[in-house]
């Protein structure tokens, strides 16, 4: 019920925000800014790939070892050590997120890889702390019924205890992707291009639609990400676990 | 069928389970009985070797557990928990399958048989096999629960208070339904509880456990009849008594050559049954058997004529299939010390009396199961 409630919500508030669009369109058109940002368009595709190159190289980076220390830190024989990793990578979350990549540089030397690294680090804890929560959340009654039926270790874990953390995890998932393509523009600063080369340059330059040119397709990706992974959760979670459904 | 051997489980100084004794007949209802903490879910834990034992073993079928790969072991014996622990993410369908999965039968059959469970527990195929468990109430869920176990068929049932989260009207009607499937399918059932009357009612022996230890394993009516000593008397409750009329059926206890009266008997004839039977009333019938009343001799004694002219009706009439419980309590309800007992068709068959009940009571071994 909630969900055609939202669902609806959404919808009609959609035209006033596409007229909103619209009218900020033709503004723009107007005073020129449309038409010179535009003029960036063979910059910005180059950028976006690049830019893309390291967000999906990061986050799939993350997505995995993340997942995988979440699934590690609730196997008994390494539970107790949860409580020990997750303060460590939280600390590791406080870091500023340019302090962060600047030591990847350190380690790592200027280009992709320092990047990529650093993004994977940051995109790391809430897909770890949502792993470790989302498979702590499923019932110990679940487990005990599905030991007590036969199943292994491993099937238990792929048949029970991953599906029911699904959609936990995918929220982690989602959060972690949006802050991942939204700091994606820093790696320009430590020479691994992307977007942020027209937004810092057009701040140096002292040009706003260089900078619009950045900015706008940065926010585009941040939005278009959080839609695919909220399709993804729509769609892969089970329906019989599926709140949204 | 199952056979505990010095069976033994501790937890550093704690000893859950101190060497238990027991045999566990095939087809039998165990109801491992006692108040928490006893050991009796340790116990039954150890059999699908979901607690490993310290010492002593268990024999399936004459087979030691140990030897047996306990995956395997495990996938031969039903399971079914008081949580209930249905797998949200799968449907309806998929968890009664997920041993025949497991064990890798073939789909189609599988899924048949799902939906002929289904059938077995009064819940329609059509619309629960695509369901998922939260679209379920409790009593559903449970009653999948139960039939999860029996998907592959296992000789072997444990349930672990299966029936205790459920609201108490609904556990009788499933409490019913399993005894029913049970008295087919003939499995042999380990089962964990702690109410005297789930016991009472559905086992064919009671183990009662008390700090770990064995303190009586007898049928339902030698518990209730003879406890051992005071904890076993003590659990059972002071109206033991009561709860084994629950066990006697009326059939086992009434009075089957009841003397009967016909519309158009005389009172001498009345006044002659009743000095033979010490019955202060007898039962009047019409010509196919049918109770139509009866006829208080106090009333007829020393009148000439019919009797029709001085029926009354019949208090109760109890069926020959009820417990004697049921009896007694129509008994007090009504204010008589006796009644007519009347088959499915309500043809009068005999009649109990309350001093029939108190002399079954008294003998040493009881009716019924």
């Amino acid at each position: 019920m909630t969900g055609v409630a939202a669902s609806e919500n959404r919808w009609s508030w959609q035209p006033i925000l596409l007229l909103l669009v619209f009218a900020l369109g033709a503004y723009g058109q107007a005073t020129g800014t449309v038409p010179s940002v535009l003029k960036h368009s063979a910059d910005v595709l180059y950028l976006v790939r690049q830019q893309l190159r390291l967000v999906g190289a990061s986050a799939a980076i993350a997505i995995v070892v993340g997942i995988g220390i979440g699934v590690v830190l609730t196997r008994p024989h390494f539970r107790r050590y949860a409580d020990i990793v997750l303060p460590v990578v939280n600390l590791g979350a406080t870091v500023p997120t340019l302090a962060k990549l600047a030591i990847a540089m350190a380690i790592l030397g200027i280009g992709a890889p320092a990047a990529i690294f650093g993004l994977a680090v940051l995109t790391l804890l809430p897909i770890v702390s949502n792993t470790i929560s989302g498979l702590r959340a499923v019932p110990e009654a679940l487990i005990d019924a599905a030991r007590g039926m036969g199943m292994t270790r491993n099937q238990i874990l792929w048949q029970v205890e991953l599906p029911n953390a699904l959609f936990v995890i995918l929220a982690g998932i989602r959060t972690a992707l949006v802050i991942n393509v939204g700091t994606a523009p820093l790696a320009f600063l430590i020479g691994a291009g992307g977007l942020g080369e027209l937004i810092f340059t057009g701040i140096d330059l002292m040009e706003p639609t260089m900078l619009l040119a950045g900015a706008i397709p940065t926010a585009l990706l941040a939005i278009v990400a959080d839609f695919l992974v909220g399709q993804i959760q729509y769609w892969l979670v089970p329906r019989g676990v599926n709140p949204l459904r | 069928m199952i056979r505990l051997e010095r069976l033994t489980k501790t937890y550093g100084a704690l000893t859950a389970v101190d060497a238990v004794d027991m045999t566990v007949g095939a087809g039998e209802v165990c109801v491992l009985l006692g108040p928490s903490g006893c050991g009796k879910t340790t116990t039954m834990r150890m059999i699908n070797r979901l607690v490993t034992p310290t010492s002593g073993k268990i024999f399936i079928d004459g087979k030691d557990t140990s030897s047996t790969d306990e995956v395997q072991l495990r996938r031969s014996i039903g399971y079914v928990i008081q949580q209930i622990g249905l797998f949200p993410n799968k449907t309806i369908e998929d968890n009664i399958c997920v041993v025949p999965d497991l064990l890798g039968w073939d789909r189609a059959k599988s899924r048949k048989r799902a939906a002929e469970l289904l059938d077995l527990v009064n819940l329609n195929p059509g619309i629960f096999l695509k369901r998922y468990p939260k679209q379920l109430s409790g009593g559903q869920q449970q009653r999948v629960g139960v039939i999860r176990a029996l998907a592959a068929d296992p000789p072997v049932l444990l349930m672990d208070e299966p029936f205790g989260a459920i609201d108490p009207i609904n556990r009788e009607v499933i409490q019913d339904e399993f005894m029913k499937l049970q008295a087919s399918l003939k499995k042999t059932v380990v089962f964990v509880s702690h109410d005297i009357d789930e016991a009472v009612k559905m086992a064919n022996r009671i183990a009662i456990f008390r700090d770990g230890k064995l303190v009586q394993c007898d049928t339902p009516d030698t518990i209730l009849a003879h406890p051992l000593n005071a904890f076993v008397a003590d659990f059972v409750g002071s109206d033991r008594a009561l709860k084994r009329l629950r066990l006697m059926s009326v059939a086992n206890v009434m009075q089957a050559d009841c003397p009967t009266l016909k519309a158009g008997d005389s009172f001498e004839r009345a006044a002659k049954l009743a000095e033979e039977h010490d019955l202060d009333g007898l039962p009047v019938v019409d010509d196919e058997g049918h109770p139509i009343g009866m006829l208080r001799f106090e009333i007829a004694r020393g009148r000439n004529g019919h009797i029709a002219e001085h029926l009354e009706s019949l208090p109760a009439s109890v069926r020959t299939s009820s417990d004697v419980r049921t009896a007694v309590s129509l008994m007090f309800a009504n204010a008589v010390t006796w009644l007519a007992c009347v088959d499915e068709s309500g043809k009068l068959k005999g009649y109990i009396t309350q001093r029939a009940i108190t002399n079954s009571l008294s003998l040493a071994t009881g009716h019924g199961k």
